[in-house]
């Protein structure tokens, strides 16, 4: 079906450049005027050049906190997603069980994210902490303050504890919006419970796990004020991710351009990535039609 | 059998999910010499000092209504706005549509920390700081997009003879719109306002930066809890539950809608 054609539209969609670009784009220009340049002071400023992209982007911390930062973005879709796709499997269709299941899943999701790391530093803590006591009790010695492995296993447990309902809403929004002589026609063709899934759920949940999927990449790739509130970015600099150094850098060490620099670069990565996955999706898509 | 271990496994995710919150409830119902001194799976003398200290010290509820002005304004503008832009982009080709389309997306992917600095300075400029409509102008950026998105999902799936047939009948577009369009997608509206509640509701770096004391958001406020004796674990985990309140308060009337709502949508 094609859409009309009118460049009037242009009038319905001007309140919303309007309240987007007031915010976006002044900003985005200051930014960029800060990465060419170095400031000593208000009226102290002098034209680099690229000298702070080329200095950020032979600093070995942040390679460092890139590959964290990929690592820890490539656990958490490959956890999240499949688990939020058995989630909204295993639910309730109909009765009181949906809105219960609806209520209960979008209770992470409404606390603050530095509450998140609140919640989660008072749970793990061996002397007050429920899970910390009773992983301790177990014989098992974790202390998410002092070995890296246990601040990462803390990390995404309380990751996948706070995001993975969001997958599971959407996840789920898409099954039933699935009209039911889908289902029974697959069950006179004999379908198993796999081929359903594979062949019938799975590419009509398309769209919205395309939303799930950008949106917990982005997100999780932006990860700031979680592990901030839990770890610190320690123990050392084992989950200093990249939101967390650039704060580092921009407020810590008030280097201005060079953070302003890594910042444009940090924006273009997640633009190409999400781009990438947005492209792929739509692709999938339409192999499957033909 | 295998409904069963389905249902077997969902209860058991739903246990695991309200554990940490069972146990910030748990704690905000002790005092804090109480929660360091003794381990207990539930409380044994029960108080509700922590939360009559929260609505008594004006320092503390004030946040919570700080919080709860800018979230209702800022799903009210990106409502308002993203209605007629979604209808556009739902129903008209126009010249950069979709261009305008990924640029709005593309604010969401913004690294927050960096940009903080110039939107302190250009919300000087307006001589917003510390006012309401600054934070709740300021979540527009990552909340209008998303807005956007969603209601474009839901308006392309109401069929367009709809919308054909109206005009025909001599209907003008805005009697249209309110009329006869925005009941059709009542749900869509009401998961939109719930996704821009809850993530104005949840952000933090924004809202610290804009504010000093007029408008501080609760979860600045939550920073405080830090005396000279430590942590008042008590008090923070009563002002942590209490920041769950109104989010539940809204899942509950939108309830209906999160589930009807995201059937009719494609999202």
């Amino acid at each position: 079906m094609e859409k009309w054609e009118n460049n009037r539209a242009w009038f319905l969609v001007l309140p919303v450049f309007v309240v987007v670009a007031f915010s976006a784009i002044i900003p985005l220009m200051t930014v960029v005027n800060y990465s060419v340049q170095d400031i000593f002071g208000p009226g102290q400023r002098v034209f680099v050049g690229a000298e702070w992209f080329k200095e950020v982007l032979a600093d070995y911390r942040l390679h460092d906190a890139l590959w964290r930062q990929f690592l820890f973005s490539g656990l958490v879709l490959l956890i999240e997603i499949p688990l939020g796709i058995l989630i909204a499997l295993a639910m309730p269709k109909r009765g009181w069980g949906v809105s219960a299941s609806l209520v209960t899943l979008a209770l992470p999701l409404l606390i603050p994210w530095n509450v998140i790391g609140t919640i989660w530093i008072v749970f793990t803590r061996p002397d007050i902490g429920l899970f910390g006591a009773v992983v301790n009790g177990l014989g098992i010695a974790f202390d998410h303050t002092a070995r890296p492995l246990d601040a990462w296993v803390t990390l995404m447990l309380m990751e996948v504890w706070h995001w993975t309902p969001l997958v599971a809403l959407l996840a789920y929004a898409g099954l039933r919006a699935i009209p039911e002589a889908y289902y029974q026609a697959a069950k006179i063709d004999g379908a198993s419970a796999w081929a359903t899934f594979r062949y019938i759920q799975l590419p009509k949940m398309r769209g919205v796990l395309t939303i799930a999927i950008l949106l917990r990449f982005m997100d999780s790739f932006l990860i700031y004020a979680e592990p901030f509130v839990l770890t610190g970015g320690g123990p050392g600099n084992s989950t200093t991710f990249l939101s967390i150094y650039l704060v580092k850098v921009a407020v810590g060490q008030f280097d201005l351009g060079p953070a302003a620099a890594f910042s444009l670069i940090y924006f273009l990565i997640i633009l190409l990535f999400s781009w990438l996955f947005y492209q792929a999706l739509q692709n999938v898509g339409t192999g499957e039609k033909r | 059998m295998t409904i069963q271990k389905r249902t077997i496994g969902l209860a058991i995710y739903f246990a695991l999910l309200l554990l940490p919150i069972y146990w910030m409830l748990n704690m905000s119902l002790r005092t804090n010499a109480d929660i360091l001194g003794s381990f207990a799976l539930y409380p044994h003398d029960p108080t509700l000092t922590n939360y009559i200290k929260i609505f008594t010290d004006e320092s503390w509820y004030s946040g919570y209504i700080n919080s709860i002005i800018y979230v209702t304004i800022n799903t009210v503008i990106s409502l308002f706005t993203a209605l007629p832009a979604a209808y556009a982009f739902s129903r008209y080709r126009f010249i950069g549509d979709k261009h305008m389309f990924f640029w709005l997306l593309t604010n969401r992917m913004a690294p927050a920390a960096v940009f903080l600095l110039p939107f302190f300075q250009l919300y000087s400029t307006f001589g917003l700081i510390d006012t309401h409509i600054a934070v709740a102008l300021a979540h527009c950026l990552f909340n209008v997009p998303l807005a956007v998105w969603i209601l474009e999902g839901f308006m392309s799936g109401v069929p367009r003879e709809i919308d054909e047939t109206a005009y025909l009948d001599g209907y003008s577009f805005p009697r249209f719109f309110i009329t006869v369009f925005l009941p059709l997608i009542r749900a869509g509206v009401g998961v939109t306002a719930f996704f821009c509640f809850m993530f104005s509701w949840v952000e933090l770096l924004f809202a610290r930066t804009l504010t000093v004391t007029n408008a501080k958001p609760i979860a600045a406020t939550m920073t405080r809890t830090v005396s000279a004796t430590g942590l008042d674990w008590g008090l923070l985990a009563a002002a942590g539950i209490l920041t769950i309140v109104p989010g539940a308060l809204v899942i509950w009337f939108v309830r209906n809608h999160l589930a009807k709502g995201f059937a009719l949508g494609r999202v």
